[in-house]
């Protein structure tokens, strides 16, 4: 089966969350699932956007959804990815408002193109465990993670809301935790899977951060992880760069490296640097991964 | 306000079912809501005393609350309520009705989007360290991530350029027209 989809990469791959652009990239092209950039790609609004009107947010989407559109006359396309969770829950539910047909006229008069925007729309996670399999995965690791015990942190959005997202299960997801545990890593539960994580409160209110971040990397602590491994690049930003702040505000001495599975699966399929971009994240994982390899006898 | 605020508006309650196109009056205040709601504790309202304030017509109270601008769309409400209240939408729609009327009870949360969407029009995508830096200029807030600006920029974090898209005239097309629709 020989995939391709329209790929939208997001604002946040091309500084904050570059690693999960490139290692996502790479997991991708290792998996046979063919990537076309949508040309000329524009900010689908994030959240500022939904929060202040809905029209000019599905206008913002409408755009991007419009090119998919024109790549698709061109060639054959299984659909439109992104490996954001706040990019896939607006382009979602545009498409999904776009079934209204009064609301369809008006983004189609701002936009200024007609649309048809029928094409599917999914995460790169769920295109890999569902589309593709984790089968498929599991011929791509050469080095499993052995060991390495994680915490899965799929963030709020991947899955919710569950009309608009009709991905797993909303309460209980088990989609990053089976790709995971396919990679070799030790899977442990994490009742706060989904639980939030202050989202784009992060530059106005701190103390929210503090307090709904800071539960989350406790929680993984309690639990005995050695590392937290999410889909979602603000999830990341603001249980990595933001840990300091948090141990600051908290009095607490976390240094729990927080990966992307998209890198994590770079490394068990043997990947170097140049795609898994390790060095990225603020926490370095260099001493657990040392630790690691010297408990396994195996290079790093 | 030009006059004195009604003390059961409803208008306001027609208003908000139409935008959200939610039946408010399905909220029995369960309670779910706010049980499930990770920024109750930042909050003044809870979520379904939101939800109660705009089924009495209380306008005032429910557009100048905090917990609006401070609610993290992570549609949990959303998600677990029993009467398939889309909860988080009417949050949303509470969040354009107040900027609408200039009833901003978060300024910083306020300044923010504002900052974002106005990176949006400029270059089509959003430019992280030109939005910090326009927000930074809204707010006076000089010090906001200032820690973090080092580890950001030395490990290649912060793009020191923007990266405009090429056809800028249809985003600027696309924000003209919506303004015009409004």
């Amino acid at each position: 089966m020989s995939l391709c989809y329209a790929y939208y990469p997001g604002c946040s791959g091309l500084g904050t969350s570059l690693e999960y652009d490139i290692s996502t990239r790479a997991l991708c092209r290792n998996l046979g699932i063919e990537l076309v950039d949508i040309p000329d790609w524009n900010c689908c609004g994030s959240t500022p956007a939904h929060a202040v009107d809905h029209l000019l947010s599905a206008c913002l989407v409408g755009r991007n959804l419009g090119i998919a559109d024109d790549m698709a006359e061109a060639r054959e396309l299984d659909g439109i990815i992104t490996p954001c969770p706040s990019c896939l829950k607006n382009l979602k539910t545009t498409q999904y408002r776009l079934a209204d047909p009064e609301f369809h006229r008006k983004v189609e008069l701002v936009v200024g193109r007609p649309l048809r925007a029928d094409l599917p729309i999914k995460s790169v996670l769920q295109v890999v465990v569902e589309d593709l399999g984790l089968q498929a995965l599991a011929q791509l690791v050469k080095a499993p993670l052995a060991g390495l015990k994680v915490v899965p942190y799929y963030g709020c959005i991947m899955v919710r809301p569950p009309r608009i997202m009709q991905f797993d299960d909303p309460e209980n997801p088990m989609a990053l935790d089976n790709l995971l545990t396919e990679l070799g890593a030790e899977v442990l539960p994490f009742p706060l899977k989904t639980d939030c994580c202050g989202a784009s409160l992060g530059t106005t209110r701190k103390d929210v951060i503090a307090k709904l971040s800071g539960r989350i990397l406790d929680a993984a602590e309690e639990a005995g992880a050695d590392a937290i491994v999410t889909a979602c690049p603000l999830c990341q930003m603001n249980l990595d760069m933001r840990q300091s702040q948090i141990n600051k505000a908290n009095h607490s001495g976390h240094n729990m490296p927080v990966f992307y599975y998209s890198q994590l699966a770079g490394l068990a399929a043997g990947q170097g640097e140049t795609s898994t971009m390790l060095d990225k994240l603020c926490v370095s994982p260099r001493p657990l991964l040392a630790a690691l390899a010297g408990h396994t006898g195996e290079g790093a | 306000m030009s006059s004195s605020p009604k003390a059961f508006d409803t208008e306001f309650i027609a208003e908000v079912q139409r935008e959200s196109e939610q039946n408010l009056a399905l909220c029995y205040q369960c309670g779910n809501c706010t049980a499930g709601c990770p920024v109750s504790f930042a909050y003044d309202y809870p979520v379904n005393q939101i939800m109660r304030l705009v089924q009495t017509g209380r306008k005032q109270e429910a557009l100048s609350s905090h917990a609006i601008w401070l609610c993290a769309s992570c549609e949990t409400c959303t998600t677990r309520c029993p009467n398939d209240i889309d909860v988080a939408r009417v949050m949303d729609v509470l969040r354009h009705m107040a900027r609408r009327e200039n009833i901003v009870s978060e300024k910083a949360v306020g300044a923010f989007w504002k900052a974002f969407l106005e990176s949006v029009e400029k270059h089509g995508r959003v430019f992280e360290l030109g939005l910090m830096a326009n927000y930074v200029g809204k707010t006076g807030r000089m010090f906001t991530d200032v820690d973090l600006a080092p580890m950001a920029l030395r490990k290649g974090k912060l793009g020191l350029k923007a990266h405009d898209i090429k056809k800028l005239a249809e985003i600027r097309g696309i924000f003209d027209r919506y303004r015009e629709q409004k």
